[in-house]
């Protein structure tokens, strides 16, 4: 009986069963607060520790490449506004570049130092927004509203010298659209005094608080080797300690001439890419107040290239002589031509190394136009940058990489 | 006022009927405030951030609360599918009624409170601990992932920072040798050479009173312990699938808890209802205006970290607790009960 008793009694000892513990899938994005746009990471959390970041893109594809082999080489140039659209001059300028070199085309210096001061504007907007951002990222809510007060000023900027806000359209093949109107130069200066000191106020609020280095420091670490293997450029690979930035290793435009430092971090974590970012912002400012320098001296100088097969004719122009009437026609619906041959030309964009490859056939559209971005180089490391990192470092890795998605998606 | 009840409508029904219209009375006044500190705290936050804040609704946008809670009423309260309708549903009423509940307790005045009881502190400690089950039904109910890893993060906080609450909350009791939060505000008259009202003129309660003022913003999910509702991580975390007035009782009970951390602040540190400095005149003013002001000055503070600060990460939080505050605090409770036994504090007859 004691034996009959036992034996069920036995079997009824719980037994663990083999069962496989599944990981937390969470989507992130694409309609987070923190995705910088249309991103969605498809993310493996073990916990809240980040196990593989899949980045799903092209939500926000829109062709552009393919639509710039339908448009003249000018009616194009609007396209490149909207890649990257926190820094447009900065897209701008790697196209018009691209064409005056096929073109052999030499531009007047006035026309080289008003784009230097667009280029170095656009890269204190791009800057400010992302550090901002990233700052938000890690719950800082303060620094966006302070800095974005100055980067409005921008704005007003752009528009009164291109009458865009945003999309200027106004680096052109040959120089630029227009000079800037007169008091506009005081203003950057004024600008360009003041802003410095709104940045010490970021940096004491955020850039030296304890919680802020907590959350940043050590965080996405990558070495300058899986930098350079990873495709990174601009201030992200300058945060891993490799000082390369095309303004000095392949100057363009006047950077030659220029007196400016390029700031390298040491660590390549996600501190050191904001500080890198805030010192660019100062460094952006010496090379605007050497522009404007420059500027005083240059008043009447012409903006474009006296090119007429290229460079449409100035408005008084066509008042009075027919043959300008008809050249600016033409310029405007046929477009100029271009030489057959390809080229690559790269910028130092806000974001790094911004390339486009042109294709020419001879015809007055590019056969072929490419963009190198760099925001989609950035973006392919983010799983190696957030593995092993705990979920709220996600959108703090994110935001040190500055990733705009009209620039990953095209 | 009870005894005037009393004297109208007989010795039971009028305990019965003043105590309703006492209770009434704090609960209008309290949500009254909490809709006003909704507006303080966003000016606060905008003029920190060179906004203007709310200006349209009223003069100076202080209408704008009202706005606010009329259209949320008027909204949809959706449900999710998937959402465990029960517990989905009771959760913000927890979190709303047991944030209401705890200010039974606080004393508003010399002798204005409405439950004087001896444990009041132990009361007020069980009812905030109890809040968190408001915050974990939701994220568990929401059966969605962000609202879950929210409810979890929360969960974990709120236990965290309670245990050192507690032992901040001890040596405060050890000064006062009560629980009962009208005797420890009356223990603090002229605490400081008979000069001054409040431990926080303490030099030896100092430190307890700036990591109480920390614990109380993990407590309350502040920035920069916000993370149940980390928008950058968790969208709005355990509120993700609230809408309506379901949300608005989170939101609510949420600032209720705020200002409830900031008159215990008061009481605890600050002295109450007592004027901050020992001086006849002063007592003119009536209690519950000093109250008020110490109340409105903790919560400027509150307000004011909001705008100045990041968000720490989880395990960061999680070690700051267990690693820092827990440790000091209970070092801090030898170190007081060893000078109160030195210093012959408890020789008084004091129970």
């Amino acid at each position: 009986m004691n034996d009959m008793s036992a034996v069920p009694a036995r079997e009824t000892v719980p037994t663990t069963a083999e069962t496989g513990i599944q990981n937390y899938m969470i989507n992130f994005g694409p309609q987070h607060p923190a995705a910088h746009g249309v991103l969605r990471l498809v993310m493996e959390l073990d916990g809240e520790v980040i196990e593989r970041v899949d980045p799903h893109i092209g939500l926000l594809h829109r062709g552009t490449e393919k639509l710039c082999e339908y448009k003249t080489y000018l009616q194009a140039l609007p396209y490149l506004d909207r890649l990257d659209y926190c820094s447009p001059m900065c897209m701008e300028h790697s196209y018009v570049l691209a064409i005056e070199k096929l073109l052999g085309l030499e531009i007047p210096p006035k026309a080289q130092v008003l784009r230097t001061l667009w280029a170095e504007l656009t890269r204190i907007s791009n800057h400010i927004l992302n550090t901002t951002t990233h700052a938000m990222d890690v719950g800082a809510l303060t620094p966006i509203l302070w800095l974005f007060a100055e980067r409005e000023r921008l704005y007003e900027f752009s528009e009164r010298v291109s009458g865009a806000r945003m999309h200027a359209a106004w680096f052109r093949v040959g120089g630029v659209h227009q000079d800037m109107p007169e008091g506009l130069a005081d203003d950057i200066r004024d600008f360009a005094d003041r802003f410095p000191r709104a940045l010490d106020d970021v940096q004491a609020l955020v850039a030296d608080n304890r919680i802020f280095k907590q959350r940043n420091v050590d965080i996405g670490v990558i070495s300058a080797k899986d930098a350079i293997a990873w495709g990174f450029t601009g201030p992200c690979l300058r945060a891993s300690g490799i000082p390369w930035d095309l303004r000095k290793a392949q100057p363009y435009e006047i950077y030659g001439e220029l007196e400016f430092e390029v700031p390298v971090g040491n660590r390549g974590d996600c501190y050191d890419r904001f500080m890198v970012r805030m010192e660019e912002m100062r460094q952006s400012i010496r090379i605007v107040h050497q522009c404007l320098n420059r500027l005083k001296h240059m008043q009447g100088e012409p903006v474009m290239a006296a090119d007429p097969r290229i460079v449409p004719p100035r408005r008084a122009e066509m008042k009075r002589s027919m043959e300008a009437l008809i050249a600016h026609f033409k310029l405007y619906t046929e477009g100029f031509k271009v030489p057959p041959g390809e080229v690559y030309v790269a910028t130092e964009s806000p974001k790094g190394e911004f390339g486009v490859y042109l294709v020419s056939d001879g015809t007055n559209r590019p056969y072929r136009l490419h963009f190198r971005v760099t925001g989609f180089a950035h973006l392919q490391a983010m799983d190696v940058l957030c593995r092993g990192h705990m979920l709220a470092d996600a959108p703090a890795i994110l935001g040190s990489l500055d990733i705009v998605f009209g620039e990953v998606d095209r | 006022m009870i005894g005037w009840f009393q004297s109208v409508l007989g010795e039971g029904p009028g305990w019965f009927v003043g105590n309703l219209f006492f209770i009434l009375a704090i609960s209008l006044i309290v949500m009254f405030l909490m809709a006003m500190s909704t507006w303080v705290d966003r000016k606060v936050w905008a003029v920190m951030q060179l906004r203007k804040g709310p200006n349209v609704v009223g003069p100076f946008g202080l209408l704008q609360p009202f706005a606010d809670g009329i259209k949320l009423f008027m909204k949809e309260t959706i449900l999710p599918s998937n959402a465990n309708r029960g517990v989905f549903l009771i959760a913000p009423m927890i979190t709303f009624i047991l944030a209401l509940a705890a200010w039974a307790v606080i004393p508003f005045g010399d002798g204005v409170v409405l439950a004087d009881i001896d444990v009041g502190l132990l009361y007020l400690f069980a009812v905030s601990s109890l809040g968190v089950y408001g915050i974990i039904m939701s994220g568990w109910a929401s059966n969605s992932k962000y609202p879950f890893l929210g409810g979890l993060r929360s969960a974990a906080q709120m236990v965290s920072y309670e245990v050192s609450i507690g032992l901040i909350i001890v040596c405060v009791v050890l000064y006062a040798s009560s629980f009962n939060l009208s005797a420890i505000v009356l223990s603090q008259q002229g605490n400081i050479l008979g000069l001054f009202n409040g431990h926080i003129f303490n030099p030896l309660l100092v430190p307890i009173a700036v990591m109480f003022f920390i614990s109380a913003l993990a407590e309350t999910n502040r920035p920069p312990f916000d993370l149940p509702e980390a928008e950058a991580e968790l969208v709005a975390g355990y509120q993700v699938e609230y809408s309506s007035m379901s949300f608005a009782l989170f939101f609510l009970g949420e600032y209720m808890n705020i200002i409830l951390m900031c008159a215990l602040f008061a009481l605890l540190f600050l002295g109450g209802w007592l004027p901050p400095v020992e001086w006849a005149p002063l007592y003119l003013f009536p209690g519950f205006l000093w109250f008020f002001l110490k109340v409105v000055l903790m919560f400027f503070v509150f307000a004011w970290v909001k705008a100045a600060v990041p968000r720490y990460r989880y395990d960061q939080l999680m070690r700051l607790g267990w690693k820092v505050f827990l440790p000091i605090s209970l070092l801090w409770v030898v170190l007081i009960s060893g000078w109160l036994v030195f210093t012959g504090h408890f020789s008084g007859g004091a129970s």
